[in-house]
């Protein structure tokens, strides 16, 4: 059994107040209350506040480059598939220079669980736009405010028949710690975007701006209804709902994969001798 | 015996499918094949050609003259006619053509008659072509016949003897309607292996353990993909078409990290996108293989044609400063024992090492008696599972005397893998001090070079020791200019040196003193601004003041670069 202690990490150097910590705190609970070791699992990052994560818990880690956790995620279990692979991004990472890489991510089903760290602004470049920034919001970048339209990573999923979407909250740990424990245990690509207030630089989506709005789904909300589901994700605005989104059980990749049926590719060990008979395709 | 025959036609036509039966059969039959292709970047239409040569001497180029002319197109002949050789002759089919040729070197070929009463299709007009050029030049049929038994094994039996009938047939009409044709054909001897610098690639990563590829589909990169996708199931491989080539090599690296082997491969365009991943490997100390084949640029450039011009770039891919190793191999024979190599050089010194080709020898056929096995190395240079589970401690990027820190496998132990595309300590946790971040550039550049260096091949010299001409290259320049030494050494004391290990240069440096010696050096590159001459001077100090440079997208043929030697050499 693991404790909180086993993923103590090193010290976050994020702003006091930031949503970062309660994330860290929901996630670390997660992990103990799965048994999770930190060697069973590997966290790749991207880069901005999110993507320094994993050095404040323990885990095997890839913090890779700004927006390509995704790929490297995919890389990584594709060669091992025993291993858990867990993504954590943020908001710009992900949705802006990574966007291509997380249709594509979600297309494969591949069995890797997204953590978007979602303040709706770009944290660690002081405080431009991201894609979920709300419309007209000013900032040194967007002097007439931002003119694009606010993207929704929930709408996105659910079009691309995303295995499991759901939304979460830092202002409200015991429930973004369940979402955790359920993405972890759905078999297949999850996103859970995660409502992160960002103290120093998104002055709208504060804290008290969330709680006034967020509400947890009702228990007999039900996810597999994609429609239903479709419709629930255009919510934005007064209301907030936060929970698991949608749900739909599908193949994931590295199951359809049969090169990788009976073991992990890492195990396979490789076999000089059939190399001759490689040779004889040429002859 | 030395013949060169062209197949021209227009793309869709299957000049593709008549000139690889043709260098299957001439390769099986033991002569030596070389051969290259013109195409352009349609599915249909345009004028395309293969070209190949057959002789029972090792040949490492084209020629300019051609024996055999198979015209499926009237451009062929308006295009290639002045290439024919004193006694070449031209296989054409009048009713397909529309149009006689009442000359003595024209044989007229009904070769959609004869596919439709023999082989019941007119499909079957590629393989009656096939069938006449053997006929022409009076080879026996019985290798061809094998080979397309080989080839439609998983047919059918009716397939396979309609190809039989059409083969036959042309075979027969050749024989006795060409009387003019007086091509002399040696003796058979063992069967050769015909291979192409792509599949080389292919091949060599398979053995040397790949297990992982992934791309995006350009040309000329393309054909690696394919072969290693062909071969997937058989030898445990997951290759995976990325969404971009940023994605792909993310992957890759990411199925490093996890412990494969792993490669990527583009061309130019796509490398360019592949940039801030080749940083990222050396920052997290990640091996990788990437193969560069490069075609004539800016941008999108001449997506089927080659050139050598993306070395510099190779060179500086990637912000900051880190070691990287390129090779570019001179053939395909290099290019399996090359890519061998980096292989190797990746994993020992956890590197990116690119394979620098273009499509000349991407797409270029060549024959060898076999490949040597027992010259490949193989080891594993991971953490051992069992070692790793007993380390009390475990550091990803630890000071070592060597640079090289160990290379741990996560999930094989409760130590915990930790990189960074951040800099950082040994564990591999994000830090911002000066004091560690001096000590890891020490580690991952200064410490390894020299030890890398060690490893990298001296170039190759082919001709006198103390020439007064000295013919510089690199990568696919190897055959032609090879040839064309071979012709000039009656008159002059004449070498190649030939580099297939570009960077870094070498420990040993006993050739630059050759260099200082020779009189006359020539520089011979496939680009417009002599970029190998420059690397050379950079690291050197050696200064060529002779060039020779072609940058139309086409390859030299052994006799275009003979007369343009001599222009050079009368100016001298
Ligand atoms: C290729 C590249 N472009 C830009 C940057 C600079 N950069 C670092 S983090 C970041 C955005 C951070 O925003 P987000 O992803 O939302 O993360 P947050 O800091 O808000 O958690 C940018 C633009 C970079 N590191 N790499
Ligand atoms: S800038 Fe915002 S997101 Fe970044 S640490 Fe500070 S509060 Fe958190
Ligand atoms: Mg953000």
């Amino acid at each position: 059994m693991t404790t909180l202690e086993d993923f103590k990490g090193r010290t976050p150097a994020w702003c006091p107040g930031c949503g970062n910590f309660s994330i860290l705190r929901a996630f670390n609970e997660a992990m103990v209350e799965l048994g999770l070791s930190p060697h069973e699992f590997v966290i790749v990052s991207g880069i901005g506040q999110a993507g320094k994560f994993p050095h404040y818990t323990r885990c095997h880690t890839f913090n890779g480059l700004h927006g390509r956790s995704l790929p490297v995620a995919t890389g990584i279990k594709l060669a091992n598939h025993k291993l858990k692979v867990f993504a954590v991004a943020g908001d710009g990472d992900c949705y802006g220079e990574g966007g291509n890489h997380l249709l594509h991510a979600i297309r494969r089903n591949i069995d890797i669980k997204l953590f978007v760290h979602d303040n709706q602004i770009y944290g660690l470049t002081k405080g431009q736009a991201s894609p979920t920034s709300m419309k007209g919001m000013l900032t040194k970048t967007q002097p007439f405010g931002v003119l694009s339209e606010q993207f929704s990573p929930i709408t996105l999923a659910i079009a691309l028949n995303c295995s499991f979407v759901a939304r979460g909250f830092a202002g409200d740990i015991e429930h973004l710690k369940t979402l955790i424990k359920e993405a972890v245990n759905h078999k297949g690509f999850c996103l859970l975007d995660i409502l992160q207030p960002c103290v120093s630089f998104n002055k709208v989506n504060t804290f008290e701006w969330y709680r006034q709005r967020v509400y947890r789904l009702s228990d007999n909300y039900d996810p597999t209804d994609r429609v239903k589901a479709f419709e629930k994700s255009l919510e934005w605005g007064d209301r907030i709902p936060i929970g698991v989104i949608y749900k739909k059980e599908r193949p994931t990749f590295e199951e359809q994969l049969p090169v990788i049926a009976q073991k992990p590719l890492v195990e396979q060990s490789f076999n000089f001798e059939k190399i001759r008979e490689l040779l004889t395709k040429f002859n | 015996m030395d013949y060169s025959i062209k197949i021209g036609g227009e793309a869709g036509q299957g000049i593709q499918t008549v000139g690889d039966t043709l260098s299957h059969i001439f390769t099986r039959a033991g002569y030596y094949v070389f051969t290259h292709q013109d195409y352009e970047s349609r599915i249909r239409g345009g004028h395309n050609f293969y070209q190949i040569r057959v002789s029972d001497k090792h040949v490492t180029a084209s020629r300019s003259l051609i024996d055999i002319l198979v015209a499926l197109d009237r451009e062929s002949i308006s295009q290639h006619e002045r290439e024919l050789n004193h006694n070449g002759h031209v296989l054409y089919d009048s009713s397909f053509l529309k149009q006689n040729f009442d000359r003595p070197n024209f044989l007229d070929v009904p070769l959609f008659d004869l596919a439709v009463s023999y082989g019941g299709s007119k499909v079957m007009a590629n393989i009656v072509a096939v069938g006449a050029v053997i006929g022409m030049l009076g080879m026996k049929p019985e290798i061809m016949y094998e080979l397309i038994k080989k080839i439609f094994k998983k047919k059918g039996d009716e397939i396979i003897q309609a190809n039989l009938r059409s083969a036959e047939a042309g075979y027969r009409y050749a024989r006795e309607k060409c009387l003019t044709c007086s091509f002399m054909v040696s003796g058979f001897e063992s069967p050769k292996l015909l291979i192409t610098g792509n599949e080389a690639i292919g091949a060599g990563a398979i053995a040397s353990g790949v297990k992982f590829y992934s791309a995006y589909p350009m040309t000329p990169s393309t054909g690696i993909f394919n072969f290693v996708a062909e071969n997937a199931r058989e030898f445990g491989i997951v290759v995976e078409q990325a969404e971009d080539e940023i994605a792909a090599i993310n992957m890759a690296l990411g199925a490093s990290f996890a412990g494969v082997r792993a490669m990527t491969g583009s061309s130019g365009g796509g490398f360019a996108l592949m940039v801030e991943g080749v940083s990222l490997a050396a920052m997290t100390e990640t091996p990788i293989v990437i193969a560069l084949a490069q075609r004539p640029g800016p941008a999108t450039g001449l997506p089927t044609r080659t050139e050598q011009a993306d070395l510099l770039f190779a060179l500086y891919a990637g912000h900051g400063e880190f070691p990287k190793v390129i090779l570019a191999p001179g053939n395909p024979e290099q290019a399996f024992y090359l890519t061998n190599k980096a292989f190797d050089l990746a994993e020992k010194y956890q590197i990116t090492v690119i394979i620098l080709t273009d499509q000349y020898l991407a797409d270029s056929q060549w024959s060898y008696e076999r490949f040597d096995l027992n010259k490949l190395r193989y080891q594993n240079y991971r953490l051992k599972e069992e070692d790793f589970k007993n380390l009390k401690e475990y550091k990803r990027h630890a000071f070592t005397e060597t640079g090289i820190s160990p290379l741990g496998i996560p999930g094989q132990s409760t130590n915990l893998v930790v990189t960074d595309s951040d800099e950082h300590d040994e564990e591999g946790h994000i830090i911002e001090d000066a004091e560690t971040r001096v000590k890891m550039v020490e580690k991952r550049l200064f410490k390894k070079i020299p030890l890398i260096r060690k490893d990298i091949a001296p170039p190759l010299l082919y001709g006198e020791k103390n020439s007064d001409i000295v013919l510089i290259c690199w990568g696919s320049m190897y055959g032609i200019v090879k040839e064309v030494v071979d012709e000039f050494r009656k008159r002059y004391k004449i070498a190649m040196l030939h580099f297939s290990e570009l960077y870094p240069l070498p420990e040993d440096q006993s050739w630059i003193e050759f260099l200082k010696e020779a009189k006359i050096l020539i520089n011979i590159e496939q680009n417009a601004t002599s970029q190998f001459a420059r690397l050379l001077r950079m690291e050197t100090g050696i200064n060529i003041e002779n060039h020779i440079n072609r940058f139309d997208g086409r390859p030299f043929t052994v006799d275009e670069l003979k007369e343009k030697l001599y222009d050079y050499l009368r100016r001298l």
